[in-house]
């Protein structure tokens, strides 16, 4: 027993790699759901056990290959990246069961194996990122899990899923270029790639070459922000969510920009943190200002959008720039609220998008106008609609409310009012959006799409419900969320020089 | 048909050697220049060769589709399930040294296995990459 739970840090990102291959192997679409189904069931159970073991402990420290760090590759489990594991295997295994039927109904049959395989490599990627503590080591994986993205985009039913694939595959490349540009900067002036060990060697490097190590931080803030989308760098992604299967929607927007955020988190926090002061720098204002333009022209872009998924990709893009103001406003509270962010948004959005997904399914559209009056067909469905929008609006009761009121509290102790306004206001355009979407969808006559459509199918109809009931209950009970990420973000404030 | 003999028998000729060279470039990575990845670009290079001069039907029976295609995961499964021998002798995953008596060399032999793996996969994506983009026009 004691032998498996030293290895756990390795079957965390090993398992779902040996799925996806098994996956590939069977080439038939119900054993290798099955299979993907076991898997992705067993690594919440595994990345429970570590957040158990980091939120009692020290942080957990693996060597791959039994090679001593900083030489060979390390595992590194702390309560931040523990949080991030936790909340990336969850949602995939909730959202899992919902996949079965849509991905029968929405992609050929002689592609069902390959998609679970790519799901679970997805899969193992972002997990990886989240758990490796090798700067480089981050790369491979951040590949590993893009090309997954591209393949899992690229089998969208729409021909345009091909384009949005593409053009995102452009731009992830790009990315992941300047990310991999920026270690290779600090790892000329260190000498290493471990992120512990350049937490510490930073400090020297940095009274010697400034400039360098500045350079290398610009590069990877850049790079990872061309993964996580912050405004002006997310053109990629509301085509990229609009035209890949709705089960990838749902996959991709609750957890592959989150691990970017992730990875923002621990290199500025992390890594630079000890040598340059990261919440004196520019580019926190930076970061400040570009997302208050995101959560601006998100939300406002997402109010003129006539296909459901765009609006809430769009949406992504607003989201995405509250948790980003989190980490630029570097103080405990506005971090807090940036970190608790990443898991309320991805239960929140998970939730929408597999509502339309299953409303895909049943009627075969996201527009609109062909949505009006589906309350009143899919009752259950679209009330989980309604309550996660409410969780993006920030409503009280709602786990939407807790990051906002974290990021509030930040904004105050930062840049007074104006900053709380802008949270405010951009809330406000969030009403218009979700509540255009929730009047068409319960109060207008049946569109003729909608007649004779009916309540989504269990296994489908079971995800959404847990992540709506997720969206309140972590609006109550925030020892989960608020808990852990108070915990993440003192360590993170308190590893800054 | 009957100008290119030249080419056909001189690609009958030089097959058995270029899957040799390529079997040298394998094995001869710890050494020299090579190992799994450009290893198993020249296997693919052979049957490529093929398809360039006997038709692509030609060189779907010395690598048939399927088994191409079941090559790339394959190749995957024998790098990780390598990793997962030193897990199941309680050493940590890609630990090779539980390979054999004598650590150092325990670790050349799981090299080995795992370049083995690569050498599945890449030619396996190689020849599917190929065999993808001629198909294209039928």
């Amino acid at each position: 027993m004691t032998a498996i739970s030293a290895q756990l840090p390795a079957l965390q990102v090993v398992l779902p790699l040996l799925g996806a291959v098994l996956a590939a192997l069977m080439r038939r679409g119900t054993p290798a759901f099955a299979l993907t189904l076991a898997i992705s069931w067993t690594l919440p159970f595994i990345s429970g056990a570590l957040l158990y073991q980091t939120l009692t402990g020290d942080p957990i420290s693996y060597r791959l290959g039994g090679w001593e760090p900083p030489f060979g590759i390390e595992y590194r489990v702390d309560v931040l990246n523990a949080f991030v594991l936790m909340l990336v295997s969850s949602v995939g295994a909730v959202i899992l069961p919902f996949a079965h039927r849509s991905v029968a109904s929405e992609i050929d049959e002689d592609k069902h194996a390959w998609f679970y395989c790519m799901y679970l490599l997805c899969l193992a990627g972002l997990l990886g990122i989240a758990i490796t503590g090798d700067a480089f080591n981050a790369f491979v994986f951040l590949e590993i899990s893009s090309l997954a993205t591209y393949v899992l985009i690229a089998l969208g039913r729409d021909r345009r899923a091909l384009l949005s694939a593409f053009q995102y595959l452009i731009v992830g490349t790009i990315g992941a270029t300047l990310y991999v540009l920026g270690v290779g900067l600090i790892y000329l002036v260190t000498g290493t790639l471990n992120m512990h060990d350049l937490s510490t060697r930073l400090v020297e490097a940095y009274a010697v070459y400034p400039q360098p190590v500045l350079a290398g931080l610009a590069f990877i803030v850049v790079g990872v922000g061309l993964k996580l989308a912050l405004f002006p760098m997310h053109v990629w992604l509301p085509n990229a969510y609009a035209y890949a299967p709705s089960v990838v929607s749902a996959f991709l927007a609750a957890t592959a920009t989150k691990v970017a955020v992730y990875l923002l988190i621990r290199f500025s926090f992390g890594v630079f943190g000890k040598a340059v002061a990261f919440p004196t720098l520019t580019v926190t204002d930076l970061i400040v200002g570009l997302s208050i333009a995101a959560m601006f022209v998100g939300a406002a872009a997402a109010v003129y959008q006539t296909d459901l998924k765009r609006m809430l990709a769009y949406s992504s893009v607003s989201q995405i720039g509250y948790i980003t103001l989190g980490v630029g406003l570097a103080n405990q509270a506005g971090l807090t609220g940036g970190i608790v962010h990443l898991a309320n948004h991805a239960i929140m959005k998970a939730a929408l998008f597999l509502a339309l997904g299953a409303a895909v399914y049943r009627i075969g559209t996201c527009k609109l106008n062909d949505l009006s009056g589906i309350g009143r067909r899919m009752p259950l469905t679209m009330t989980a609609f309604a309550i996660a929008g409410f969780g993006l609006i920030g409503t009280p009761g709602t786990a939407g409310f807790i990051s906002k009121w974290y990021l509030a509290l930040g904004s105050l102790e930062v840049g007074g009012w104006p900053l709380l306004l802008a949270i405010v206001a951009s809330s406000m355009i969030a009403v218009v959006y979700v509540g255009r979407v929730v009047e068409v969808m319960w109060f207008r006559e049946e569109s003729p799409h909608v007649k004779g459509a009916s309540e989504a199918p269990l296994a489908m109809l079971l995800p959404i419900l847990v992540l709506a009931a997720a969206t309140v209950y972590f609006g109550f009970d925030t020892r989960a969320t608020a808990g852990i990420a108070t915990r993440a973000a003192e360590m993170l404030i308190g590893g800054l020089r | 048909m009957r100008f290119d003999v030249v080419i056909r028998v001189g690609t009958k000729l030089i097959l058995p050697f270029i899957l040799l060279f390529a079997l040298y470039v394998q094995l001869h990575g710890d050494y020299g220049p090579g190992g799994g990845f450009q290893a198993g670009v020249i296997a693919a290079g052979m049957v490529i060769l093929v398809a360039l001069t006997f038709g692509i039907d030609q060189a779907k029976q010395v690598a048939p589709q399927a088994l191409v295609q079941r090559m790339v995961p394959l190749g995957v499964l024998i790098f990780a399930g390598t990793g997962l021998v030193g897990m199941l002798y309680g050493q940590n995953f890609l630990d090779y040294s539980v390979l054999g008596p004598v650590a150092p060399s325990a670790r050349e032999r799981g090299i080995l296995l795992v370049e083995a793996g690569v050498l599945v996969t890449v030619s396996g994506t190689m020849l599917s990459m190929f065999y993808a983009f001629v198909e294209r026009g039928r």
